[in-house]
């Protein structure tokens, strides 16, 4: 199995290089990134390698499954319980297990996160259904800028939903999350629906937070936006970790920042100051290669994220698909949560729009890059292969998804371009917390806002 | 760090006892009230220096709300850099009371996201001038936040520490920073000048659940003032938003903050023998800045003088004289509103020239005197 897996990974190493050479590329392509490109293909890579599956017995529902070689399904035993196999197509199977060649690079660890995924039936249907609402709700609200409904800053997270997604089932409810500006499956994820997201961004009174805060500043019960300015977000995921170590709840703090944040100086103040600290603080970059305009290897001395804060283990992890992230979010959290301190996550990730809506994101990389990454390591595509693939679920299942999925953002939709703007009270409201009412000066001295808390 | 023996004598208001000499009598008695714990019968007014008056409020603070904590730059166990948070660590140790690297912007941003989850940080900048690496997260992270969450998410801190010129320390080290941070909405700034106002303000400042920026005088801090029994409470709290007339008088409004106040009193002082009855307002709060009380002062004396530290272009004293024009206190007005700031220079260091560059008694009589015309 082993010589075939090398088999495999030798093909696909070669496949871009060859890919490239007949596309007639310069040399501007780094190594590196050719590696990247590679590992990242994943869906290439689970088509050639043989899987050993383990049957995993939970309840006496699960029935357990072999899938040897050319994907032969056998009935088999399991500790003394015996399972059939109805008829290929037909049954289900709740669990799955599965052996992942997870590319997971380590920086001062000397394990890294689990090789075997378990995942239900139930968490794949839940996993898909998460990704394709933000999918779509990207999607849509690509439309409504273009339609100008939409204004000022939009940053859109489709290609990237397998991090959000993965990251909040790795951790609790009573976990935090804080992120930068490329917020809207994490605020989503954290439990805000898409009527308020969608609201929010066409600014009207039901969105999430009234049609003050608008893209960039959406928050919710333990997620702390949505944050502009790029690279502030880090000190305080950090400050908000030493809240939750001060508070002794066992809580961690999820810290997000990009791969052009990464060389920010505050975040590096920050490792330190976690590192001093032992703060349950787990920092992610999200390295979707290009900060804006600027590829990673224009931007940075080292490209080696996951290495960069140094004293602070870390792991680089494949961030299309949402088991390695979910894996390795677990692996980190429970670092945390044994008071190790901070540690660092990398997610490799690709975003299939621009930088945001002004952006049309091909100025700076090819279209056909982007079409390589879209039909090789889409994390929805991805994980839709690996049901259907291990009878975890139907084409026609997830195609009902699907369709449930688009109803309920055009429902969303409409309700965000029907519903009323702020009154125009709202615009003095909410300058201070726990306030007695005072007044707000406007654009002149006779124009007076009154505001409440 | 302490000031020369002369610039003592010239801020010490009028009437007050210099920090030098060891306290006697009822002051005495505080001390050893303060460092030994022993109660002595319920004093009267007593002398107190700002320095101790910031270290009581910090104390109290810190027992009264486990919550709140203190992090900065040799807060622990240095005592602090000018010893405000003296014997607090070893009190409460290390897990109230955080020495930081130096790494203002990720400090601040820290502090920032403490009070985001819940905690009540108190983020000493060792000058307000090193705030200038952190001011993003002051303004962007933590004044911001109420408005862009619609009142979700509250910041419960403040941000403490010498303001304005101090004695030598060159333009580095010199900058006032009352109108940067004056001018955001979502932040409450406060510039104390008394014992009194730098206990009760920091106190409610701790209280608020909003961002606060607190800015105090370095060289103030061993200047002793009286307190009141009331003031020694420990539940005395200076409103924020509220100014204080320390002088009443009837020909000229004299508005000012922080240190200059001492001075603005020691120029009344000195008019008053020539027949000026001045009225000095201690502004206490710079944002929301009470211009009601300056207004109504203003109707009464028809002159106005405003004195700073801070230079004059889109300072303090701009924003109050376009304040009272816009309102009714401009028809009392007999001559146009005049404004004594430091010189509009970077802070020199030779001390000929760091005098003429901030505002002294002088400069203030000569404002009164042309204003009023004699």
């Amino acid at each position: 199995m082993r010589r075939m897996l090398l088999a495999a990974l030798s093909r696909v190493l070669q496949g871009p290089a060859a890919a490239a050479a007949a596309a007639g590329r310069t040399g501007a392509v780094s190594e590196a990134s050719r590696v990247l490109v590679a590992s990242r293909n994943y869906a290439d890579f689970a088509s050639e390698a043989t899987f050993e599956i383990k049957g995993y017995l939970k309840s006496a529902l699960c029935a357990t499954l072999l899938v040897h070689g050319s994907g032969t399904k056998l009935c088999c035993t399991h500790g003394g319980l015996t399972g059939r196999v109805a008829g290929a197509a037909v049954v289900y199977y709740c669990l799955l297990e599965v052996v992942v060649e997870e590319k997971c690079d380590l920086h001062r660890l000397e394990e890294g996160p689990s090789t075997t995924a378990v995942m239900t039936r139930e968490e794949g249907l839940h996993y898909y259904k998460t990704m394709q609402t933000i999918r779509r709700m990207e999607l849509k609200s690509d439309q409504l800028y273009k339609q100008k409904i939409i204004r000022g800053f939009c940053h859109l997270y489709d290609g990237q939903e397998a991090c959000c997604v993965g990251l909040e089932v790795a951790i609790k409810p009573t976990d935090h999350v804080i992120t930068a500006y490329r917020a809207h499956g994490f605020t989503y994820a954290r439990g805000v629906p898409v009527r308020e997201i969608l609201a929010e961004l066409t600014g009207r009174k039901g969105g999430c937070v009234k049609g003050k805060g608008g893209s960039m500043h959406m928050y919710t019960k333990n997620f702390y936006g949505g944050n502009g300015i790029v690279g502030a977000q880090v000190p305080l995921g950090a400050g908000i970790a030493l809240a939750c170590k001060y508070f002794g709840k066992n809580e961690i703090c999820l810290t997000l920042y990009g791969d052009g944040a990464a060389n920010q100086g505050q975040i590096f103040e920050t490792y330190n100051m976690a590192a001093l600290w032992k703060l349950p603080c787990i920092f992610i970059c999200e390295n979707n290669r290009y900060g804006m305009g600027t590829s990673v290897e224009r931007a940075a001395a080292s490209t080696d994220y996951y290495k960069r804060g140094d004293f602070i283990p870390g792991l680089r992890v494949d961030g299309m698909d949402v088991l390695c992230v979910r894996e390795a979010a677990k692996f980190a959290a429970d670092y945390c949560r044994a008071g190790k301190g901070p540690i660092l996550m990398e997610l490799q990730t690709y975003r299939y729009h621009g930088h945001s809506m002004s952006d049309p994101g091909i100025s700076y990389r090819t279209r056909e890059e982007i079409q390589e990454v879209r039909s090789k390591s889409d994390p929805i595509t991805l994980l839709k292969d690996r049901m259907v693939n291990n009878n975890l679920a139907s084409i026609e299942e997830l195609k009902e998804i699907d369709v449930a999925v688009r109803k309920e953002i055009e429902e969303a939709a409409q309700f965000a371009t029907t519903d009323p703007e702020p009154p125009l009270e709202e615009l003095g409201n909410h300058i201070y917390f726990n306030e007695p009412p005072f007044e707000v000066r406007g654009p002149n001295q006779w124009i007076r806002y009154k505001s409440v808390s | 760090m302490a000031a020369s023996a002369a610039a003592l004598r010239n801020l010490a208001p009028l009437g007050v006892r210099l920090a030098r000499l060891p306290p006697r009598g009822r002051a005495a008695g505080r001390l050893l009230q303060q460092r030994r714990g022993i109660r002595l019968s319920a004093p009267a007014a007593i002398q107190v220096t700002v320095r101790d008056a910031l270290n009581q409020a910090l104390d109290e603070e810190l027992e009264r709300d486990e919550r709140v904590f203190l992090l900065g730059e040799e807060v622990a166990q240095y005592d602090g850099a000018y010893k405000i948070s003296r014997g607090l660590w070893k009190k409460y140790g290390d897990k109230r009371v955080i020495d930081t690297p130096i790494s203002e912007m990720g400090f601040t941003g820290i502090a920032v996201g403490a009070a985001m989850a819940g905690l009540r940080p108190v983020c000493e900048f060792m000058t307000f001038n090193f705030s200038m690496q952190a001011i993003d997260q002051v303004i962007n992270s933590a004044a911001k936040t109420c408005y862009m969450s619609a009142g979700s998410i509250a910041v419960p801190i403040v941000f403490r520490g010498p303001n304005g010129a101090s004695a030598g320390v060159a333009a580095q080290h010199s900058q006032c920073f009352a109108a940067w941070y004056g001018h955001c909405p979502g932040l409450k700034v406060v510039s104390p000048w008394s014992s009194e106002d730098a206990k009760g303000l920091l106190k409610a400042s701790i209280r608020d659940d909003n961002p606060v920026v607190m800015l105090e005088n370095e060289l103030l801090y061993g200047v002793p003032f009286e307190m009141s029994e009331q003031a020694q409470s420990k539940d005395f709290v200076v409103p924020i938003g509220k100014a204080k007339i320390e002088r009443q008088g009837t020909h000229v409004t004299l508005v000012s903050h922080s240190r200059p106040v001492g001075h603005c009193l020691e120029a009344a002082a000195v008019l008053a023998k020539e027949g000026v009855e001045c009225e000095v307002i201690n502004l206490r709060t710079i944002r929301p800045m009470d211009i009601e009380t300056v207004e109504a002062s203003v109707v009464k004396t028809n002159h106005l003088v405003t004195v700073e530290g801070g230079w004059p272009q889109f300072g303090v004293g701009a924003e109050i004289c376009a304040r009272i024009m816009e309102g009714s206190a401009f028809n009392y007005l007999d001559a146009p509103a005049v404004r004594v700031t430091g010189a509009d220079v970077p802070m020199p260091y030779a001390k000929i020239l760091e005098d003429n560059c901030i505002p002294q008694v002088k400069d203030i009589i000569f404002a009164v005197k042309k204003t009023l015309n004699i």
